[in-house]
């Protein structure tokens, strides 16, 4: 430590003690305040500012309400100074910004729709194949698995949600894509020679790559939460259907259909998930901001380009544009997470 | 509690015990019959390690009300569970002994056949909460397969008139089921359990978590429902017991301690531990 902070803490460390001393020093009013012969008068004062409860509690209650107001605060700060930031590109297009369809860096003619559009597609392609597959898993542990395979299962769903997503588009680049472009995608080609979904030249870096590599992330969201809800459905429904004579199947569906508003959250904080999922779908999507009907051709999403972007951002306007356009992810992806959110606690407040 | 002379009162004004069942049994009472039809013989009862019943042995008479009592955790859902093939369905569960429906062994037959013939109805109130009124009576015909419209109205309104319900609903079978009260949500199982046509049916405290007057609308059901089904009640409640049922089974730990006509088990049981449990001296 140099001579100058040692110089500085000591320093501190006296402002401090002047202060206590300060205190102690204060004027005569809080001196008799804490004087024992006013005692009654203290603990009315005391009484009247705390109600029932304790000096500590009420310390932690507005301590922790003030970090809660703290990060909603947070949230608003970060959408006004996007907003504040985007006005250039706001000005300019208005509206057009989300209806044109072109992104043209060079021509500094920008509109989100391709993004959007790689975006939605991307992460509804990725629902097609996870919620299948993420029901099933939710079912067969919740209704089907006996105890002991049910916990070692549950935790390896989970462990899909921890892998760092850098990972999974490493193993996109190394093993999905070849994959899909030497089996996967003739195939389709060969099955639906007609489909305008399936045409162009089978490449591998496309919408589907993308798509699948989202479906596995979600997949662990789909599937434990579906899970959650489908086990916050009593007992007594089921013995209710097992009563009347249901087939483990019958009983199945039944719980199924009392649970299915919570799943539908669980479906769209999926959904949400996939939409905001950056570096998975940036490694294999193939990055080029168009809107065409086939899969199979290479696609861009607003986070993959703001992530490919930023830094090649030369102008103002492109900026601008590009920081629009992370305003407009923001905005969905709140919009989808509290609408989930309120059905996933609707379900399982209703046992209650 | 009431007093042994009071529940004596009750006793004479209490429905009469059907006249077939009454010469056979008057006085000596047989526990086990083969004639019956559900005859339990040696029924060990298991949850993983902890057992629930042991060597159980009694047959319920065709056409008749059983009332089963005893202390908390004395294996009364437990004996009833077992009967409709409900106990195989906890994890860990494991049942030993034989249970025969008109002399077929329950077990040797398909679960789902055996609780569409026994039907149960539950402690607290089911009914299936996304559905309405209409559906939930419907729920176990449509299980079935049955598609047809009008057989499903005629069988829902047939089957609510029968749990006394129906002047309560008619006209609003498309609400949910679980907008009625408790008494009317308990009504409404009934008739769900009563829409498969049972011919038994099996209540594990049906009043229990009901307010006095949906209690003796219960009770009332039951005597009607006794001419065309055989029931097996379980309650808390000594006076429901003496009330409703034509016989009265006492457990104890697990255990069958005395099984007897009602009138008999209320005014002279055979053994003190019974005669304590029915004065209200424990349990
Ligand atoms: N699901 C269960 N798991 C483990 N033990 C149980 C379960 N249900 C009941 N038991 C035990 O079995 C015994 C009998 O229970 P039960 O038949 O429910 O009693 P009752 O209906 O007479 O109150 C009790 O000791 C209880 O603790
Ligand atoms: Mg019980």
């Amino acid at each position: 430590m140099t001579n100058a902070k040692v110089f500085q803490i000591s320093r501190f460390l006296k402002t401090i003690e002047v202060e206590l001393v300060n205190i102690r020093e204060s004027p005569a009013e809080i001196q008799n305040f804490f004087k024992k012969s006013d005692e009654k008068k203290r603990s009315r004062f005391l009484k009247k500012i705390l109600g029932d409860k304790n000096l500590g509690d009420i310390v932690f209650e507005r301590l922790t309400l003030l970090f809660a107001v703290l990060v909603f605060l947070l949230v608003l700060f970060m959408a006004w100074e996007m907003y504040s930031n985007s006005e250039l590109s706001i000005n300019k297009f208005g509206w057009k910004f989300l209806i044109t369809t072109t992104w043209d860096p060079y021509a500094e003619n920008f509109s989100a729709l391709p993004m959007i559009f790689g975006t939605i597609v991307s992460s509804l392609l990725a629902l097609i194949i996870a919620v299948p597959l993420g029901l099933s898993v939710a079912i067969f542990l919740a209704e089907l698995a006996p105890a002991w395979l049910e916990k070692p299962l549950s935790f390896l769903t989970e462990l899909l949600a921890a892998i760092p997503s850098v990972v999974y588009g490493l193993w996109g680049i190394f093993v999905l894509v070849p994959w899909l472009r030497d089996v996967v995608e003739p195939f389709l080609q060969n099955q639906f020679p007609n489909s305008p979904f399936f045409q162009g030249a089978p490449y591998g870096y496309d919408m589907l790559a993308g798509g699948v590599i989202l479906s596995i992330m979600v997949l662990p969201i789909i599937s434990s939460i579906s899970r959650d809800v489908l086990k916050s459905v009593p007992d007594p429904l089921r013995e209710a259907a097992y009563g009347l004579g249901a087939t483990k199947w019958e009983v199945t569906k039944t719980v199924f259909t009392n649970a299915r508003s919570g799943i539908l959250g669980a479906i769209i904080l999926g959904f949400g998930r996939a939409v905001g999922e950056t570096m998975a779908v940036v490694m294999v999507i193939g990055s080029r901001p168009q809107i065409t009907a086939s899969i199979l051709k290479p696609a861009s999403t607003i986070a993959g380009a703001l992530a490919n972007e930023f830094s090649e951002a030369s102008s103002d306007l492109y900026l601008s544009a590009l920081i629009e356009l992370a305003l407009i992810l923001f905005v969905i992806t709140i919009i989808i997470n509290i609408f989930a959110r309120l059905l996933v606690w609707g379900t399982e407040r209703r046992w209650k | 509690m009431e007093s042994v002379l009071e529940i004596q009162e009750r006793q004479k004004n209490l429905s009469v015990v059907p006249a077939a069942v009454q010469s056979s049994l008057s006085n000596n009472f047989v526990p086990v019959s083969d004639n019956h039809k559900i005859v339990a013989r040696d029924i060990n009862a298991y949850f993983g390690k902890v057992q629930a019943l042991r060597n159980v042995s009694l047959s319920i008479p065709e056409n008749s009300v059983v009332a089963i009592i005893g202390p908390s955790g004395c294996g009364k859902s437990t004996f009833l569970r077992s009967i409709n093939r409900m106990h195989e369905i906890i994890p860990g569960s494991r049942i030993t002994g034989s249970l025969t429906l008109d002399r077929k062994d329950i077990y040797q037959m398909d679960a789902v056949m055996v609780r569409k013939r026994i039907g149960m109805v539950f402690q607290k109130p089911n009914p299936f909460p996304t559905m309405s009124i209409f559906d939930n009576v419907a729920a176990g015909l449509k299980m079935n397969g049955m598609r047809k419209k009008a057989r499903l109205k005629e069988v829902v309104e047939k089957s609510l008139r029968q749990a006394a319900l129906w002047d309560e609903v008619k006209d609003s079978l498309s609400k949910s089921g679980i907008s009625l009260s408790g008494g009317q949500q308990q009504r409404l199982c009934i008739a769900r359990t009563l829409a498969v046509s049972p011919e038994v049916i099996l209540m594990d405290e049906p009043a229990s978590a009901l307010d006095p007057i949906s209690t003796s609308k219960i009770e009332e059901l039951i005597y009607e429902l006794k001419k065309q089904y055989t029931i097996v009640i379980v309650t808390h409640n000594m006076q429901q017991a003496a009330r409703v049922s034509d016989f009265t089974a006492f457990f104890y730990l697990g255990s069958l301690i005395e099984y007897d006509e009602t009138k008999t088990m209320f005014t002279s049981p055979r053994l003190k531990r019974t005669e304590d449990y029915i004065t209200g001296r424990f349990g």
